[in-house]
Parts: structure tokens; sequence; C-alpha cells
């Protein structure tokens, strides 16, 4: 009888490898520590963005738990230097605890952000068709921190990566911001946009693109905000299968090897915050938890927000993978813009 | 190979230096200094310049270049357009102003 030879599976190194490049560059990415806590707390949306990272969408169901936020919560107050919660998804304000999260967190005196895609305003909840315009003066009244993607301040790329007739809602979306005294100077109301490449290219330099924003929505639409976070589209879910489908996927991964900055490596967001998935589990961000990278301790031991020790989540070894470029392309890329 | 353009050989532009080295560098570090840095115009400027002659000089590997680099300097599609319409109307304006030529030497045809 022959005998039976196990063979190990060895997967093919990645063309694409991230931690060589670390290597190269004598660059040892470890965490520094977790200044924010970024919530992930649903993955249903009332748009279907063609880059979006997160597959969010009208259809999604994910929801993390009334005990997932409360654990949240609870962890803030635990720990004062988890000093920021930054609230994501889909569109996060489609969850049903949201509101209750966002005044819970300001009531510990923690700098709250709201990704906030602007149509919900006015779109409300797909399913439920629930109204969402209280918003910006619930924003306002919790004096949270806005960020809100705008691909670009003309309706032609906004619309073909987030949909027709996204433009025009987003503009009077900012209005009602703006209203509010969003992005008002001197108003400590804080605003800001968020850009994104429509394909697979770079972002344009920050300050000149913000400049160009600040300028063409002011003349044309007389809209303010406050800063533009510009940021790489990752090569992940959505924004991959498209650039599969149309054979790009090896050409922007070159751009992103070829484009490697060890000094936006050094400022590579992972390093100063963990995300949290619908379900409680840890990751070292929003991209590593799209991809079921969980975050695990020196010995190799999941984290999760229902065990959550402060030392051990600092201990983790951070996770990498090929998407890792895109943080490191350029001049970087993170929830807070350019890095480098 | 089937084709003389070939998208794929956009990326062998830099294997120029075969045969040629040092004046493959030379050239490289003009391009760069020039194209790859705000100066005087900005990289935006000179990128729309960039694809404006592309196309006045049809190099479909440039033409993909420069409009990939429009894009990564913060250009939008109407500025990229116009900078088309700048090379067109040159070359009919460069066409048309030849015709001064035409009107002086058929004067010199016509009793």
């Amino acid at each position: 009888m022959t005998p039976v030879v196990q063979l190990k599976v060895v997967p093919p190194a990645s063309k694409y490898d991230f931690e060589d490049q670390l290597r190269r560059n004598g660059i040892e990415l470890t965490p520094l520590s977790i200044d924010t806590l970024q919530v992930n707390i649903t993955k249903l949306c009332n748009q279907v963005c063609r880059h979006c990272h997160v597959d969010a969408g009208p259809q999604r169901r994910e929801m993390l738990s009334p005990e997932g936020i409360a654990r949240c919560l609870e962890i803030l107050e635990r720990h004062p230097p988890i000093a920021t919660l930054d609230i994501t998804g889909g569109a996060p304000e489609l969850h049903p605890g949201f509101d209750m999260f966002v005044e819970n967190a300001v009531r510990l005196q923690k700098h709250v952000r709201v990704r906030h895609n602007l149509t919900v305003q006015l779109d409300g909840h797909p399913q439920t068709r629930e109204s969402k315009e209280y918003l910006p003066k619930f924003f306002a009244k919790n004096r949270v921190e806005v960020i809100s993607s705008l691909p670009y301040y003309q309706e032609y790329f906004t619309d073909a990566q987030r949909g027709a007739g996204v433009f025009h809602k987003s503009m009077e979306a900012m209005r009602r911001l703006n209203r509010e005294g969003y992005g008002v100077e001197g108003s400590g109301l804080l605003l800001n946009l968020v850009y994104n490449p429509v394909g697979p290219y770079l972002p344009a330099a920050q300050a000149g693109l913000e400049a160009d924003y600040k300028r063409e929505l002011k003349e044309k639409f007389g809209l303010v905000f406050n800063g533009l976070f510009t940021i790489t589209n990752m090569p992940i879910n959505r924004f991959k299968l498209h650039l599969d489908k149309s054979g790009q996927y090896e050409a922007y991964m070159e751009k992103l090897l070829a484009a490697f900055n060890p000094a936006a490596a050094a400022g590579v967001m992972c390093r100063s915050l963990i995300s949290v998935g619908h379900d409680g589990r840890l990751y070292d961000c929003d991209f590593n938890q799209m991809l079921d990278m969980d975050a695990a301790d020196a010995k190799g031991r999941r984290l999760s927000i229902f065990d959550f020790d402060f030392e051990r989540a600092m201990g983790r070894p951070i996770r990498f993978g090929e998407h890792c470029l895109g943080c490191t392309a350029g001049a970087g890329s993170s929830c807070g813009g350019a890095t480098a | 190979m089937s084709n003389y353009y070939e998208s794929e050989d956009l990326k062998k532009f830099g294997d120029i230096g075969q045969h040629a080295k040092s004046l493959a560098d030379d050239f490289f570090k003009y391009y760069g200094n020039v194209t790859g840095t705000d100066g005087a115009l900005s990289k935006r400027e000179k990128a729309l310049i960039a694809l404006a002659v592309s196309h006045a000089q049809k190099c479909p590997y440039c033409i993909d270049a420069y409009t990939t680099q429009c894009l990564e300097t913060g250009a939008n599609p109407e500025q990229m357009m116009e900078a088309v319409h700048v090379a067109a109307v040159m070359q009919a304006g460069i066409t048309l102003v030849h015709s001064v030529q035409m009107q002086n030497h058929l004067k010199k045809m016509v009793l």
C-alpha cells in the first residue's frame, strides 16, 4: 500500500509583499498607542458605492448588538487614553442604537467622530423609510466631528463613484450642516471632507486639492468645510472586484508598490487605533476587519471587546497584507488623510 | 507582436537606456525635473500641457500616462478636455496661417 504523504500547502508568495518592503526599509511597525476606538456598527447603508471596502448597501443586516455598544462605552470609560470614538459603517446613523451611543460617549467627554455619508440625511432609512433629517441638529447638539466622503467637487466623478444624484444630495446635506454652524469659522463644529480617487490612481496632494474644493464649493454652492482628507482606494472587496474585472489589478498593485513611502509607513493608523467589528471582534483597522484578519495578542489569542485588555491589545503584532501598500503609497493614506 | 503600439510597452520606457545608458540617465533626470515637481508651473499645469502635446503628437502611450497624471494632480475632465482643444486649435491655426503663403503665391500667379 502506498503511504499517504501529507503535503504542506505553501501559499505562493505575493509579488506585492508589504512586510518585505518594511524589512528592506528597516521599518518595524508596532502599536504606539490606542487613542481611537473605531467602531463599525453596521454594514447597512443607503448607498452602494462602487469602491466600498465594506461592501455596504441597503440589503446588509449586520449590526453591533446593544451589549456590544454597552461594552464599547465601558471600554471608553475605563481607558482615558482612548480619547476618541470614531463611528463608521455602512451608514452608522442607520443603527438603532446610534444616537444613544453618541450621547453616552459625549457624556464620557470623548471626542466623537461620525463617518457621515451626507445623503442619509435626505434618503432616510432604506428599509423602514424612517427620516434622518434631524441629524444636522443632533450632530451640532452633541458637537461631534462630522467626516463626509465627497470624491470630488463636481458631479461627474462623485456620481460615477457613489451613484446617480449623490452629488446634488450631498450639496444639500452640506448646506444643512453649514446652517447648524458646521464648517463655519469660529463655530468649533468640524466638518471634514474625504476625497478618494474614482479609479485606480493615487490621490493628488492633499493641500492643493483642499484649496480647490474650498474655492469651488464656496463659489458654486456657497458651502464651507474645515479640512480635506485624501484617502487611497484599498485593493479589497468591491474595488478589487472592479480592478479584477477591468484587468487593472496588477497595474494598480505595481503602482502602489512603486510609490511605497517609508515616511508614510511610519504614520499608518493601525499604530494608534483599534477597530471593532459588528460582532465585537477587534482588528488593526477597518480594512483588516473586512478581510477577516482578526487581531490577536502576542500569544495568538483573538482580541474582542468582550474580554478587552488594554495591555494585551498594545502587545499585539499588527497583521499585514498586500492591501497595506495602499496606506503607504505616495503621501500615505489613513482615516485622517495623508500621513507624510 | 501583432501591433506597432502595445499598451504593455509603456512599462518598457525605462529600457531606452539599453545601449545608451548615460544618455537615457540624462534624459530621465531632465524629464523628472521638468514634469515631476512644482516649479513656476504646478505639476497639474505641466500635466495638462503634456496631455495637450500628447494629442498633438498623437502618442497613445503619452495620452494614457498623462490622463492618469492629470487625475493624480487633481485636474478635472473639463480642464483635460480644454487642454486637448488647445492642441486642436493650435494645429488648426497652424494649418490655416499657412494659407497666407498660399494667398501670397496666388497673387503672384494671377494677372
